[in-house]
């Protein structure tokens, strides 16, 4: 029987598995929103503004390893979604895009809402197609998919314009797919897994760096395992967390910008760098002239233009994380040679005394509210076990440093783009994916105005999810720079006439709590935790001098941490020595 | 460095866009770009010159490579390759410079296509170099209008850049 573009369009849904389309419609997707609304196997989740969609869907596939499926209309409704699916081009998310297009006969005479969706979005999507015939409307969704989640996963967009999805064909899903100008790789060159082993074991001050493509890869069992069989130090990219588990003694924290003392000075000081399924970002290393200027690198990444794009590797290998490193275990266990115990106990040592700078310490006698001391009362609060999602900004870093991350896939944050604006939209694909879990957004009063529309969205779909909004009535990050490196002249980071906050939670339709003194934010987050069935708007009035410590200057090297300046101040490289 | 980049591209809207916005995104250079269908009609023969340092070249071929559009590639500059350039060029050529302009044409061995009272339209195939060279023995005379083709460049011997 032949099908109309439309109908075609949700049997593929649904044929794909897809749970959730996140969407907005608009003229141009009528067709497809009235054929969603003649089925039942695919659940179309309404938001407020098509960015909050591609979020949404960002979240869900972060969450849960699938890819994420926006609908949207033409024009506005594809241009509202450009940060979402840049946002996801950054962090390599798995995310299919489907934008209605005016109709074939009307593209290029300026329709109304009509805009080049496959030319405007081509810069920061991993492949784009306008659907030109219904007949291949089937195949090119099934490859959309394909695209979306293969090798290096990323956004995909497909533009469908409205006279495709009223023509009718017949209809078959292709069972698989194969193109001969697309073929990922996965295992790695053995050859070259040999010489990386052989180099990890001779290493004296070796280092296990890693970053999103373990958590994208579903490789942290094996990252695990070759952890802990080489007894190394492993450390996590912004992206990575949890990848590694951040309460295992192998783990010394985030590195970068804001990472850990014993990270940063690790990476600086060690002789074999094994860098998994990362890609030697500017906020890992600093300046790149000062970057792990004594180590040997090995570089595994599933792209072959993240090896030695900034940093040239010794040893690099194209690959995906966990076929790779199971390799690696396979070489390391069969082999004669081991780990170099003796080197290892002096590197630990060296490692201690790093850490025992407790770099990540603040003032716990404030008696204002400390950002910190809020994420710390979360983690403990949640047990460690819940989903966390975040804007951009200090609390972000904050949440990076002070929630514990034992499991992959718990903490969603933009990373790559950085966009403010993301954390309560993922926070609704998460708790979607996940409803029984606990799903926390850490923002700040700044990042949640940028989509506040979608509470609206948790009201309709009954989305019980907890909002810690640090409220410190700035820009905290931009303020911070301000303060280091423009002379405190703090340019528009100053957000005045902000919202009553709890006032504008109860106007959708949520609980709202205003917490202003240290004593009572344990009891805050207990009873927002207890209300498992509403939505809680936390807002945390915090001390609004604080900034993000350690923290690497632009142009500075790894080892050149400004720390909090309520702990030592920071100790040369001789006394280190 | 100059190189030589040669691909099979599908022969599809927009790949060459791809290719295009890619050097514009990553701010690489683009000194020729050509491209026109193969003798399978899928398929698109493109040569692209460019230049810069080892590690910007390793980059540009990983990057162009990654383009789901791009089918294979080869790096001409790293085996020996012909390239060649077709120039087309109008010069003036009245009174006395005619004769001068039909003595060039002979030693390049280009070919008149077309002569008026006062003009003459030339073509020219050959390396790129020839054609410069050309361009400047011609240009007393006063050029009018230069059409260039970009260079089209092919593997020697038995290589050879097939799906």
């Amino acid at each position: 029987m032949e099908l109309t573009g439309a109908d075609i369009f949700v049997r593929c849904l649904a044929d794909e598995g897809v749970e959730y389309v996140f969407g907005y419609p608009g003229g141009a997707a009528l067709h497809i929103y009235d054929a969603l609304y003649r089925q039942d196997k695919v659940k179309h989740i309404l938001v407020r503004h098509e960015q909050g969609a591609a979020h949404a869907a960002d979240g869900y596939a972060r969450a849960t390893g699938r890819p994420g499926v926006v609908l949207v209309t033409s024009g506005p409704g594809v241009t509202n979604t450009i940060t979402g699916i840049a946002t996801a081009y950054m962090d390599s998310i798995p995310l299919v895009v489907f934008s209605g297009q005016v109709p074939t006969s009307l593209i290029g005479d300026d329709a109304f809402q009509e805009v080049d969706a496959v030319g405007i979005t081509r810069p920061c999507v991993k492949h784009n197609f306008l659907v030109k015939d219904v007949k291949d409307l089937a195949a090119t969704i099934k490859k959309a998919f394909y695209i979306a989640s293969t090798g290096r996963p990323g956004p995909v967009l497909v533009d469908i314009p409205k006279d495709i999805t009223a023509h009718k064909c017949e209809y078959e899903y292709p069972r698989t797919v194969s193109m001969r100008s697309y073929t990922p790789v996965t295992d790695g060159d053995p050859v070259l897994i040999r010489q990386a082993v052989d180099l990890m074991l001779s290493a004296k001050r070796p280092m296990i760096y890693t970053g999103g493509g373990i958590v994208l890869g579903e490789a942290s069992a094996a990252l695990t395992e070759l952890v802990r069989l080489l007894d190394y130090p492993c450390t996590n990219t912004l992206m990575g967390l949890g990848g590694y588990p951040a309460t295992d003694p192998l783990f010394v924290g985030m590195l970068g910008m804001h990472g850990t003392y014993e990270a940063n000075m690790a990476m600086h000081e060690c002789d074999v760098l094994i860098g998994i399924g990362a890609r030697f970002d500017d906020r890992v290393t600093g300046d790149l002239s000062k970057f792990c200027p004594h180590a040997r690198i090995i570089h595994v990444d599933v792209d072959p233009s993240s090896i030695s794009k900034n940093v040239p590797a010794a040893i690099p290998v194209v690959g995906a994380a966990e076929p790779v490193m199971r390799e690696m275990i396979k070489l390391v266990n069969a082999s004669d040679r081991k780990p170099d115990k003796q080197a290892l106990v002096a590197w630990w040592k060296q490692i201690g005394q790093w850490r025992a700078m407790n770099c990540l310490d603040f003032d716990r006698d404030s008696k204002l509210i400390k950002p910190q001391y809020v994420l710390e009362k979360l983690y403990q609060l949640t047990g460690g076990d819940a989903y966390i999602t975040s804007d951009v900004g200090q609390h972000q870093m904050w949440a990076a440093q002070f929630y514990k991350f034992d499991k992959p896939r718990r903490w969603i944050n933009s990373g790559g783009l950085g966009t403010m604006g993301f954390g309560l939209p993922a926070a609704m694909g998460v708790k979607l994916a996940f409803p029984d879990a606990t799903v926390a957004c850490v923002t700040g009063e700044a990042s949640i105005q940028m989509c506040i529309q979608e509470l609206s969205t948790c009201k309709q779909y009954d989305l019980p999810i907890v909002i810690v909004n640090l409220n410190n009535r700035y820009m905290g990050m931009v303020r911070q720079w301000q303060e280091f490196f423009y002379d405190r002249r703090y340019s528009h980071s100053y957000m005045d006439a902000l919202p009553d906050f709890v006032k504008l939670s109860e106007a959708y339709g949520h609980v709202g709590f205003k917490i202003e003194q240290p004593g009572d934010v344990e009891g805050a987050i207990k009873e927002a935790l207890k209300m498992k069935d509403r939505l809680v708007f936390l807002d945390f009035i915090t001390d609004q001098t604080e900034n993000v410590y350690p923290m690497i200057a632009a142009g500075k090297g790894q080892h050149e941490m400004h720390l909090n300046p309520c702990k030592a101040v920071v100790p040369t490289d001789r006394e280190l020595a | 460095m100059r190189h030589t980049i040669s691909m099979l591209l599908e022969n599809e809207s927009g790949a060459l866009s791809r290719v295009a916005g890619l050097f514009s995104a990553r701010g690489y250079n683009i000194e020729s770009l050509t491209v026109a269908p193969t003798e399978d009609e899928t398929l698109s023969r493109l040569t692209l010159v460019t230049n810069g340092s080892e590690d910007v070249i390793e980059q540009i071929t990983k990057q162009l490579n990654k383009l789901v559009d791009v089918v294979k590639l080869v790096d001409l500059t790293e085996g020996q390759h012909i390239e060649r350039e077709m120039l087309l060029i109008k010069v003036n050529a009245g009174g006395a410079t005619r004769a001068e302009i039909r003595r060039v044409v002979d030693e390049y061995r280009a070919r008149i296509l077309e002569e008026s009272e006062t003009t003459c339209t030339i073509e020219l195939t050959g390396a790129s170099e020839t054609l410069d060279a050309f361009v400047t023995a011609v240009s007393r005379a006063g050029i009018i209008e230069v059409v260039r083709s970009g260079v089209s460049g092919i593997a020697r011997g038995e290589n050879s850049l097939r799906v």
